[in-house]
């Protein structure tokens, strides 16, 4: 398998006054595509820093970082700019979604950046094809305060899948919902890392969540202190069909 | 992006906050509305000017007693006595020269039967609607004889008319006391409208000058002499013919001031235009300083907006725009907020200046370049006020906008 990300001794230091923040203190690591990362750790670690720098939406201080292969470290703001949008989809703790606006149009919202041209009818059944792979076409007229957490997570999770990214990066996702919706959360990951081959990053501080992935990294102090595969992998399809469905949405 | 698809943001992004959009747009409004109106206001005032240069004739001259540029006491103009009717004879066998009247003017008490009404006699000669190009619609014009034998005989106007006898009234024949003597009314004019000044120019009594120096006022001079040219090439030359024979018929020696005026109606005119044009120009800069305003509301609105949605614009970034994309999102936002604008100022502004020629009876004029260029206004003002807060918005850090409280 090929190597998606790599990154070789990436320092990030802050400067809030007076002091330096030392966020990442030289993380080496290599990521294969398929992989299902879990990016663990304790609060202030580190993580999120890492996923911003892997996600193209900051810069190290120091370090290097292949993407594809891609010295990122080199590109002008708009070159990753176009990387975010058509290599990486994205999925908040928050979901960040526009407010008073459709989940349809919500979805469709990095297709506007594409630049590929795409005319209304067609991007709108794009977007209807991605709801439809998280389980909610028939939502799709809804704004964000008539859906549930999940079910606003999934949107989340549809709009970063848009754009048929190779890396989806995930800060967190399941940190607002409760337990089933979370897993429901997972075994879209889960499926979208084994039917489509995406390789994806999740942090997540329970350990339990990380145990969907199929390789987990512990950082502390802004470094890369544990990483092993994971053995007893959960597959949340599994779990879902044992729990009760009473909380279902 | 397309710019159609960043003109529908725009246009959500206002709708979101309908109240708000309303409020900004209302400075832009006010502003486009009033240069609009104010513009309409000059214009049509330049161009009754105009059109009274048109039917007054281009080729009339205007001589009048005594002379308000020269040193000494100053007195009102034709207010003099220096101007006799044998200047007037004189003037008339003058190479070039058409039509001359002899003018004396008086105000006077009209009273016919049991109305009253007060108003301009104008003393003058059987040439005046020749030169003035007024037509008469019932009876005639008095006549030389009449002249000669300063008969007491009137040609009255449209409104003195409705006054005195009512408007479907024939008061030809009809007698009519002017200052308690009796005229008899020999003909009405036909109605000719206002003047840009607000004068009713049917609010009038035309009667023999004789009449009114010999019978009325008591008098030996005359206030002024109406001439025209025979072609309007001459009126330059006419005119100084005119000056120098005064001068000579008043004695004057060289250095002495001449003690009348010989003006054309351009010359007049020309004045006029120039303090409406000054006027505008002032009326127009006030209403321009209510567009800038309306632009600084603009750009107010647009910084609090930026901030407001800082977080929509990290996650915008965060999936793939560019700083150039949230560039135009904002700044097409601030243009369409000022076109609307605009466009709703232009409709006030073309309705306002409508409402004054209906309600205050000034003319009015909107011309597409003004129209053109407020609009223009508007587009610029958005683009310039819009320009500083979509940069804010473009230079910021995606990960920062994220992260925004
Ligand atoms: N913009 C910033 N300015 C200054 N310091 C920062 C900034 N962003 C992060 N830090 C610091 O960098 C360190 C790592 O932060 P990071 O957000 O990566 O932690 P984390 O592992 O994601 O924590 P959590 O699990 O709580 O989300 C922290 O000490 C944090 O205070
Ligand atoms: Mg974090």
């Amino acid at each position: 398998m090929p190597t998606v990300i790599s990154v070789k001794n990436l320092i990030k230091t802050y400067a809030v006054g007076e002091v330096e923040v030392r966020a990442l203190r030289g993380v080496n690591l290599d990521v294969e595509r398929g992989e299902f990362l879990a990016v663990t750790g304790p609060s202030g670690s580190g993580k999120s820093t890492f996923m911003h720098i892997v996600g193209c939406l900051d810069r190290p201080t120091s370090g290097q970082y292949f993407l594809d292969g891609q010295d990122v470290s080199r590109m002008s703001r708009d070159q990753l700019a176009s990387i975010r949008n058509k290599k990486i989809g994205f999925v908040f703790q928050g979901f960040n979604l526009l407010s008073r606006t459709s989940a349809l149009d919500n979805v469709e919202l990095p297709l506007l950046y594409a630049g590929s041209g795409m005319k209304g009818p067609e991007r709108h059944k794009r977007a209807m094809e991605v709801l439809k792979a998280v389980g909610l076409e028939d939502r799709a007229d809804h704004h964000p305060n008539q859906l549930s957490g999940g079910q606003q997570q999934r949107v989340a999770i549809a709009r970063s899948l848009i754009n048929n990214p190779s890396i989806l990066l995930a800060d967190e996702p399941t940190g607002n919902l409760d337990t089933r919706t979370s897993i429901e959360v997972m075994d879209i990951f889960q499926r979208l890392n084994r039917e489509r081959g995406i390789t994806v990053l999740l942090i997540t501080h329970e350990h339990d969540i990380a145990e969907y992935g199929t390789r987990m990294v512990q950082f502390r102090d802004g470094q890369v202190v544990m990483d092993r595969p994971i053995q007893r992998r959960r597959l949340a399809q599994d779990e879902l069909v044992t729990l009760p469905a009473a909380q279902a949405v | 992006m397309s710019l159609l698809m960043i003109f529908r943001i725009a246009l959500k992004a206002m709708g979101r906050n309908k109240m708000r959009t309303a409020l900004t747009m209302l400075g832009m409004i006010i502003g486009v509305a009033a240069v609009i109106t104010m513009v309409a206001l000059g214009t049509g005032a330049q161009s009754s000017i105009e059109a009274q240069i048109q039917s007054a004739g281009t080729n009339v001259i205007i001589v009048s007693a005594g002379n308000f540029m020269a040193g000494g006491v100053r007195q009102g103009q034709g207010a003099a006595s220096t101007l006799l009717p044998e200047d007037a004879a004189a003037i008339a066998p003058l190479p070039g020269v058409q039509y001359v009247a002899a003018g004396l003017n008086t105000r006077g008490q009209l009273v016919a039967g049991n109305q009253n009404w007060n108003t301009q006699v104008q003393g003058t000669d059987v040439d005046l609607p020749l030169i003035q190009a007024w037509q008469i619609e019932r009876g005639a014009f008095f006549t030389p004889q009449d002249v000669t034998t300063a008969a007491k005989v009137a040609v009255i106007g449209s409104v003195v008319r409705d006054q005195l006898f009512g408007p479907d009234a024939n008061p030809v024949g009809q007698v009519m006391r002017i200052q308690k003597q009796p005229f008899n009314i020999v003909g009405v004019l036909a109605a000719k409208g206002q003047t840009s000044m607000g004068q009713d120019r049917d609010d009038v009594v035309m009667v023999p000058y004789t009449t009114v120096m010999k019978k009325i006022r008591g008098v030996t001079f005359i206030n002024n002499v109406t001439v025209s040219a025979a072609s309007s090439n001459e009126v330059k030359v006419v005119a100084d013919r005119i000056a120098t024979l005064l001068r000579v018929r008043h004695r004057l020696q060289p250095g002495d001031p001449d003690d009348f005026m010989v003006r054309t109606i351009e010359e007049m005119a020309s004045v006029r235009k120039e303090a409406t044009q000054t006027m505008t120009a002032l009326l127009a800069s006030i209403a321009g300083v209510s567009l800038l305003v309306g632009g600084i509301g603009i750009m107010n609105i647009m910084l609090v907006s930026v901030t407001e949605r800082t977080r929509e614009i990290g996650l915008r970034m965060a999936i793939g725009a560019r700083g150039r994309d949230v560039l135009l999102q904002f700044l097409v936002e601030a243009v369409v907020l000022s076109l609307f604008g605009g466009a709703i100022g232009i409709a006030l502004g073309f309705g306002l200046s409508r409402g004054i020629t209906f309600w205050m009876e000034w003319p009015t004029t909107v011309s597409t370049n003004a129209v053109a260029v407020a609009f223009g206004f508007a587009a610029a003002t958005g683009v310039f006020f819009g320009f500083y807060p979509a940069r804010k918005a473009a230079a910021l850090d995606p990960i920062d906008a994220l992260r925004y409280e």
